[in-house]
């Protein structure tokens, strides 16, 4: 069974039409790339999928429960964690406490969650993955005071906190020096080998072809192509959307 | 280094509990007056500090919820019910109120959930004044009794002042332990990036409902000891002007910071007692007061403590960026 499915999703901004009918599964373990022109709707999905968008038509299923049109923390608590291609912190707290929020959730009904239960649980793991990331030296900073590289950083371990099946990474190397996209690879490749799921949405190609070994083309909201990165390479609907005829 | 910051803090606490149970015995009268309601004040604003100063929403009906730990209190009393009573009954159903209030801010942002609030207050002004036979309409309620357990009783203006500052004491305790736990995180979350906030786990809808209930707990809390503290209460003390002027302690206090309730209800219950000297200027001198701190002070007079602070630190090591926790 596919760990995240997605049926003929669809979605409308008013007449624009931003997907249209697109399906396509993750298979647990896997590391799918996502790619496609800009405004070919890959935010879009992703959107659709966590809860920020609400779809205009189709299904997703997780784990075959059809959580089409559920909010954000819903889908979240589930085991479906992002990333976001603009980052998206809480700039006046704290790096550690940034962590923190993204853990607190997964755990105790809302009245439970004035006790200190988790506490320590929960800031030892956060450490050990600011430690992971290379950034726990500055984790009583706050987040607005962090470089645009470690914001992304940040940014991937919160969605790491809640132990997700899932992430879903929303161009994770966009405007991240090239030492740093290095770095970045070889935490999501050692990650994927523990055994998370992947999907990323990225422009550089290199970086997607060392990655992922099934990528799925997007292109002005509608699936055009799937394929292994050789295939890809070689598909002439690809090289059209792209470059255009 | 934070632990120099929480010896700081401890010894600040420490400092100001002294100075709450040594000060009233060398006042007089009406100073003591000012001190009680300048706690009862503390206790409202540490509410509204937590919708709106942790959560980020915004509330212009305090003084409505404000009013229904008053009217609880004094209409209950009238029927020789127990103060104590009385008191968990209005914070009980400010706390209800604050819940209905909440919805709208699901829906709402910004200007569009202060004109919600706004309209509730006026909403609850106008019940207060009309439906004369529970609330005495426009001349209130008179004679507010004040707590008495058996022989010993709350009536003197000095017991009373202790009787304020041990609930005082209790508001502060709890708001602490609220916005360290993780409510506290998860308000702080949603108020500085609401989408972000839902999108690692922390619902909405719970904590928009929660920021407004235990705000407004708070402010009943604070209203059950207002009336008995002036002995009588008019819907006049429950208008929009009085929850403008909650909003303007915790602005000028610093939004989001948990000191800031305490100096903001000082300054502005105070500030006018000490100007009043200076005859009719004296609502001048204070507005263009308030106009300038806030251009020079946006935020809060905790600020300049952190620029005080910042800079006796950067002497040492001019690299640490002071992360203030709240």
């Amino acid at each position: 069974m596919a760990l995240l499915e997605i049926r003929n999703l669809t979605k409308h901004f008013f007449r624009l039409s931003a997907l249209s009918r697109v399906s396509l599964s993750v298979e647990p373990g896997e590391l799918l790339g996502l790619i496609g022109p800009n405004g070919s709707g890959k935010t879009t999905l992703f959107n659709c999928v966590t809860g920020v968008l609400r779809p205009s038509d189709g299904q997703v299923f997780f784990r075959g429960e059809d959580i089409t049109g559920r909010n954000a923390d819903a889908v979240y608590q589930r085991g479906i964690a992002r990333t976001f291609q603009l980052i998206q912190l809480f700039p006046e707290m704290t790096v550690l406490e940034n962590m923190l929020v993204s853990a607190q959730e997964k755990k105790g009904r809302l009245f439970a969650r004035l006790l200190r239960r988790e506490e320590v649980e929960e800031t030892t793991r956060a450490l050990a993955l600011l430690e992971f990331l290379g950034i726990a030296g500055l984790k009583d900073g706050l987040a607005s005071n962090l470089s645009y590289g470690q914001q992304k950083l940040l940014d991937f371990g919160m969605a790491l906190m809640s132990e997700p099946q899932v992430i879903l990474l929303d161009e994770p190397m966009a405007g991240v020096n090239p030492a740093m996209i290095k770095n970045l690879i070889g935490h999501i490749l050692e990650l994927n080998a523990r055994g998370y799921t992947f999907v990323v949405i990225e422009h550089n190609m290199e970086v997607v072809m060392s990655l992922c070994r099934r990528i799925v083309v997007l292109s002005q909201g509608e699936r055009i192509a799937e394929g292994t990165p050789a295939e890809i390479a070689d598909n002439p609907l690809v090289l059209d959307a792209y470059f255009g005829r | 280094m934070p632990l120099g910051r929480w010896a700081l803090r401890g010894l600040a606490l420490a400092a100001a509990l002294a100075l709450c149970v040594v000060l009233p015995s060398t006042l007089d009268q009406y100073k003591l007056y000012v001190m009680s309601l300048t706690l009862v004040y503390a206790i409202l604003a540490i509410g509204l500090n937590l919708t709106l100063g942790y959560a980020g929403q915004i509330s212009l009906c305090h003084a409505a919820f404000m009013a229904f730990g008053s009217y609880a209190v004094a209409i209950l009393g009238q029927h020789g019910v127990p103060f104590e009573i009385g008191l968990v009954i209005g914070v009980t159903l400010a706390f209800g109120w604050g819940l209905v209030l909440g919805f709208p801010a699901l829906k709402v942002k910004h200007h569009y959930l202060a004109m919600v609030t706004l309209g509730f207050n006026i909403i609850v002004f106008l019940v207060l004044r009309n439906w004369e036979s529970l609330t005495g309409g426009s001349f209130g309620i008179s004679n507010v009794a004040r707590p008495a357990w058996g022989s010993l009783s709350f009536k003197s203006d000095r017991a009373y002042y202790f009787y304020i500052l041990a609930w005082a004491a209790v508001v502060v305790a709890s708001a602490y332990w609220i916005l360290t736990s993780r409510w506290g995180r998860a308000f702080r979350a949603i108020r500085e990036n609401e989408m972000r906030a839902e999108v690692v786990g922390v619902s909405l809808m719970n904590y928009k409902l929660m920021a407004f209930a235990v705000g407004a707990a708070y402010a009943g809390m604070g209203g059950a000891l207002f009336a008995p503290l002036l002995g009588y209460i008019d819907p006049g003390a429950y208008t929009l002007d009085r929850s403008i002027q909650f909003l303007m302690m915790v602005v000028l206090g610093g939004l989001g910071r948990f000191e800031g309730p305490f100096i903001g209800a000082l300054v502005v219950t105070v500030l006018p007692e000490v100007l009043r000297g200076s005859e009719g200027l004296y609502l001048i001198i204070y507005a263009l007061a308030v106009i300038l701190m806030m251009l020079f002070m946006p935020k809060g007079l905790v600020g300049l403590w952190d620029l005080a602070w910042r800079s006796s630190r950067s002497v040492i090591s001019p690299s640490t960026s002071s992360a203030s926790p709240r």
